[in-house]
Formats: C-alpha cells, structure tokens, sequence
C-alpha cells in the first residue's frame, strides 16, 4: 500500500550565513531533526543559494555519491582529482566520492547569487576510486516529459552513480499528467517541486515542497500551472 | 546514561580526511575524539582508552567492519560501532547526536 511522507518547504530546516542560504530537506550541519534523517538513500538535499563571488572553501567528502544541480547562475568546482569546471543550469554534476575527495564550490559570477541543489546518496559500493562527471542537459527533452539526467548505468541516459537511483527532471505545462513506474521492485520516489505545482499521488505540492513515497509500482502526477517543473528521485530504502 | 565527556574513536585510511575528521571531533566542548588508521592501530587505542562510539571511515572494507565490530564488542559490549560517510563535512555532528539520542546518552550540563 503506498504511503507519503509529505516535507512542505517551510518546514524544511533553514540556515543563513550571509553568504549561503541554504534549506535543509534533512539533518545537516547545525540542522538537527531526528524525524528527518534521510529517504532511503537519500540522505542530503540541500537548496542553497551562494551570494557572489562566495562559496565552500577546500573540504573533505568520502562514500557519498553527490549530484549538485545548478538552478540559476554558475557554480565553479576544483578538486584535487585535477577537475576545474563551471557548472551552468542545464548541468548536472557528479562526484563518486569513494576514497575520499576534497574540493571548493564558489559562485562563479560576483555580481549575482547562484540557486543550486547538493543531494547526497549512500554509495552500493564503498571505498571506489573517486570519479568526477559533469553532463549538459538538453531541457528541449525536458518539456511535458521526463528526462532522465542520473542512473546506475554508464551506458543509460544521463550520468551515472554508484547506487540503485534513477533521477528525473521535467518542464511542464499546465494539466499535464503522466504516470512514472518505480524503477526498481522496493526503490521509494522522492519528489521535489522546483517551480510551480503539481498533484502528486494524491497530495498537491507547491514550489519547495517535497513527498516521499513508498509502496507503489506507478506514480501519477500532474501539473496545475505552466512552467511547471520538478525533479523525481527513484532510490533505495536503506534503513 | 549520563556522561561526562564523549569520547569516539575514528578508523579511516585517508590520512587528509582523518585529520579533519581529527579537529572536528575535538571541537565540540566534551567531546573527546582520536583517529587511527588501521584496525591493529584501533584495538590498541581501544585497550588505552574507553571509547563511546567507533567510527568506521573511508578506507574501511565491510569485511574489515566486521571482524573489527566483533572484537570490539567482545571488548565492550558497550561501544556503538558505526560507519562513517560524508568524510566529516556536513553530517557528523547530527549522526553523533543521532546515535546518542537512540541510546539515551546524555552529555552532563
């Protein structure tokens, strides 16, 4: 029987530094909710907002996946795997942090702020050798449909990770309704609504809002205003 | 349980990582943190001192975690014995308090 875990935004956990607005659709950093631990897999998913010119000096990350997705502005990345990359929306970046990586994230414009998601995943295999991908979207296969941008699979659409997780995104216009299939027997989806609204098995979601939702082959959404958009996470439920 | 100082114990084989991992276990008032890098290094920090928690960092094979777990708890039945991810950025602290709160420790005011 399906079930949903509806997170609103405005419950989400929120810190302001200044230079980085960040929500917190899970426990991190100084946001601590116990409730609010992980979706399975999913254990990090963070939209932030980097004034210009800012950004995340030289840190550690180790068996994380990490997907960083870039709403609005450009994001420059270093790491001491040799990678210096800018990330523009449209992007999608990956980092298999295996072993362990560190690496900077700033803004890479000092005139105007950069809007971006961090979503972090348990790896299926620990302790792999640190691995850097960067894709560019094409958003004209993201309109009224899904387009795949990550999965397990190197030779499936988008990049790939090093978990049981398939992730979409799509631009719609008003009522439109598909229905997405789980991809894997057991896998929970979680949604986040990045502009606009949709009804999503069931539950009507605003911009920000997120639902988890387990038990169920096939989920129907549809989407209550143009322009409207989200991204849909398909990831196993570790306990 | 109330205690004075938490004392935690980290393994990983990323000597940059463990030395963050290092600072970020000894900022906190009371909490109390030592790395090592191999398992052998472990037992013998583990037989100086009473260790809370175990983390079990990168470099660490789920082979290794569990005959290290095994002996750990054979030590003390006691020790929470846990992985690490996220190399100490962002998660530590609220999966240490995580862990706390699930075995009712409390750090003393």
């Amino acid at each position: 029987m399906a079930s949903n875990i509806l997170h609103k935004a405005e419950t989400r956990g929120h810190a302001n530094h200044g230079w980085l607005d960040s929500h917190h659709t899970f426990s991190f950093a100084n946001y601590y909710n116990p409730e609010r631990m992980q979706f399975g897999a999913l254990r990090v998913f963070n939209d932030d907002i980097v004034a210009g010119g800012r950004g995340f000096d030289v840190h550690p990350h180790d068996n994380m996946e990490i997907i960083s997705i870039p709403l609005e502005g450009d994001l420059e990345h270093k790491d001491n795997l040799g990678n210096t990359e800018i990330i523009r929306q449209g992007d999608v970046q990956v980092m298999s942090t295996g072993t362990g990586v560190f690496h900077s994230e700033y803004n890479a414009n000092k005139d105007r702020p950069v809007s971006f998601l961090q979503i972090w995943l348990f790896p299926n295999k620990l302790n792999v050798t640190p691995r850097y991908d960067q894709i560019t979207l094409d958003l004209a296969n993201s309109k009224n449909q899904l387009q795949q941008i990550v999965s397990p699979d190197p030779n499936d659409a988008g990049t790939w990770i090093y978990q049981d997780a398939w992730f979409n995104m799509g631009l719609f216009d008003k009522d439109k309704t598909i229905t997405y299939p789980v991809k894997k027997e057991g896998n929970g989806v979680y949604v986040f609504i990045l502009k606009g609204s949709f009804t999503v098995n069931g539950q009507t979601l605003s911009k920000r809002d997120g639902l988890g939702i387990t038990g169920t082959d096939n989920i129907g959404i549809t989407s209550l205003e143009d322009g409207a958009e989200l991204l849909i996470m398909d990831v196993p439920m570790l306990s | 349980m109330q205690i004075d100082q938490l004392n935690i114990l980290a393994l990983g084989r990323n000597p940059e990582i463990l030395l963050v991992m290092n600072r970020l276990l000894n900022a906190p008032p009371k909490w109390h943190g030592v790395t090592v890098s191999t398992p052998e290094e472990a037992l013998a920090a583990f037989a100086r001192e009473s260790f809370h928690i175990v983390l079990l960092c990168s470099g660490i094979c789920p082979e290794e975690e569990a005959g290290l777990t095994a002996q750990l708890l054979l030590l003390n039945p006691a020790v929470i014995v846990k992985r690490h991810y996220g190399g100490g950025s962002g998660l530590l602290k609220n999966e240490i308090q995580f862990v706390l709160d699930r075995e009712n420790i409390q750090l003393a005011p």
